[in-house]
């Protein structure tokens, strides 16, 4: 046998090692075991590529591999849960320059000679790599404060990225017509996309950001599916492929969690930087403020609890003292469990990891449509950071921005509890009547405090 | 390989990953797309042949700086899944037995 079948032979392997590892993610017990599966699919490939005859020269690779992996360590290492969403994003956007770069050499080096469909393949890879660069970074930097998270829309910006789009298109065309001129095109390519990554990123707003890194996750998986037709390397197409349709269901999972179109979501420019003021008439109803004693009074009376946070428990960095609540209730006999809204948190999935890291088990983690039936038999309702994902105007008024969006049926309970800074409204700007329900219990203040009160209470007694 | 045989890998690989994730709960929708993430550093692989292959400078550097955005991608990707699944534990039986 030949080296160059062997190769491919491994390259199988590895691909299989990342269909089985993608497999064992259907369940949190197999889960560990299938991203071990994957990162083994991932040394095979290396250690084979090492073998390839081609390489002459070790040292580049070895110090690109140092770097390269001591980054990495460090960043997994250190990264806090809040901030996985602006991690994420940035592997995006390596994963997508390092496609750019692979397919930009591989054309330099051949001189442009490379195989005739490789034009198109070249000039898509250039393009999606780079796309994906920018726009990872734009979104890094507005999930990490550096960039303001409100849209920024600049004059004539739909027609600006149609024209960036068309022009793409033109490229790619002339690319393929006259291939003799393939480091102009490339460099063209390169400059258009990188552009267009940014002014495709730059108008969505902060509460967006999980479908646009869903999306760029979905992009930096197709940059690579690219390259592999560049090099007709099957392992990169599959993979590629995998992430790529992986980012495309998470895509479309947060725009049905949102209600909202994924057009509506890229060219809509909506949202603020948060705490928006609801607007129109001015509030007159009244609340009745509880204090933490008194919601815990009523908790210890209930057989069943629900707990739903939002991406403000987060904020307030106060996951580890609700679970230490939620403990308290439980040896009490009372029954706890945990409301989690897809679009909870930055990214898909976020809050569950944020719950996971303080130690609540993930049994009592329940997604919306397990839990949504069992509101009308609980007790009472803990709502901590969370208010469009409540607010039952999603359900009938029409004119709403909510309207038609899934939200957890805690209205349904007997009692509702809502922890809360202020009577503000959500990302939608949306005010919300359950604050004014004669079953809802409003008690202001700090998420952090009030749990902390609420333990405090709960175990003198 | 011809185009289509690629295209064909392509298209068939697509439809592999929409049922494999479809199955995935999104109780670890964060886990798979940092997962992903490490496998779409994949490219590593065209990275090394282009950095090791000692055609141009040009080529050595752009290939460098390939390997090493996809390893901070592989590595990073894969040791943060890690580190969150660790994390995901299910109810200890029994101490909820307590009456």
């Amino acid at each position: 046998m030949n080296m160059e079948i062997i190769t491919r032979i491994v390259y199988l392997v590895a691909a299989v090692f990342f269909i089985l590892g993608l497999k064992n993610l259907s369940s949190p017990k197999t889960a560990r075991r299938g991203n071990l599966l994957a990162m083994s699919g991932m040394l095979i490939a290396v250690i084979m590529t090492l073998f390839d005859r081609n390489i002459v020269s070790f040292e580049y690779i070895i110090i690109g591999l140092i770097v390269g992996g001591a980054i990495g360590a460090v960043a997994a290492k250190k990264v806090q849960m809040t901030s996985m969403p602006q991690m994420v994003a940035l592997f995006n956007g390596f994963g997508g320059i390092a496609s750019t770069l692979v397919a930009f050499a591989e054309l330099y080096q051949a001189h442009g000679d490379v195989a005739v469909h490789a034009n198109l393949t070249v000039s898509l890879s250039l393009l999606i790599g780079t796309v994906t660069f920018t726009g990872s970074l734009i979104a890094y930097a507005k999930l990490q404060g550096i960039m303001r998270g409100a849209p920024i829309v600049l004059p004539l910006h739909q027609i600006l990225n149609t024209l960036l789009l068309i022009a793409s298109v033109v490229l790619i065309v002339l690319a393929i017509m006259y291939p003799g001129e393939y480091l102009l095109w490339a460099i063209i390519i390169v400059g258009v996309a990188a552009i267009f990554g940014i002014t495709f990123v730059i108008p969505i707003g902060g509460a967006d950001m999980p479908v646009v890194i869903s999306l760029l996750n979905s992009y930096s998986g197709i940059a690579a599916a690219m390259t592999g037709f560049v090099l007709g390397n099957s392992v990169l197409i599959i993979a590629g492929a995998l992430v790529g349709a992986s980012g495309l269901i998470l895509t479309n999972i947060m725009c049905v969690a949102m209600n909202r179109s994924l057009t509506n979501v890229l060219f809509g420019a909506v949202g603020t930087d948060g705490g928006a003021t609801a607007s129109g008439e001015k509030e007159t109803r009244t609340v009745t403020n509880y204090t933490p004693v008194d919601a815990a009074i009523m908790m210890e009376q209930a057989q069943s609890v629900i707990i739903v946070p939002g991406y403000g428990l987060a904020v307030a960095q106060a996951q580890h003292v609700l679970q230490e609540m939620a403990q308290i209730l439980m040896d009490q006999g009372v029954k706890v469990r945990y409301a989690i809204h897809p679009v909870a948190g930055r990214m898909p999935g976020h809050m569950n990891v944020l719950m996971a890291e303080a130690n609540v088990s993930y049994d009592l983690l329940l997604e919306m449509d397990a839990i949504n039936d069992d509101f009308q038999d609980t007790d009472v309702a803990l709502v901590i950071g969370a208010n469009d994902v409540i607010n039952p105007a999603a359900r009938y008024k029409k004119d709403s921005p909510l309207y038609g969006m899934p939200i957890l049926n805690v209205d349904q309970a007997r009692t509702v509890m809502i922890v809360k800074r202020s009577l503000g409204a959500g990302f939608a700007g949306e005010a919300n009547e359950l604050f004014f329900d004669d079953k809802t219990m409003m008690i202001f203040g700090d998420a952090k405090k009030v749990v902390t009160d609420l333990v405090k209470t709960l175990k003198e007694e | 390989m011809d185009l289509l045989s690629l295209f064909t890998i392509f298209v068939l690989a697509i439809f592999v990953g929409f049922e494999l994730i479809t199955k995935v709960p999104p109780l670890l929708h964060t886990p798979l797309m940092s997962g992903s993430n490490g496998i779409s550093g994949i490219t590593i692989v065209g990275s090394l042949v282009a950095t090791g292959a000692g055609h141009s400078t040009l080529a050595t550097v752009l290939g460098l700086l390939a390997v090493i955005s996809a390893t901070i991608n592989v590595v990073g990707g894969f040791m943060v899944t890690d580190r969150m699944l660790e994390m995901f534990k299910p109810k200890k039986d029994k101490k909820d037995a307590k009456e």
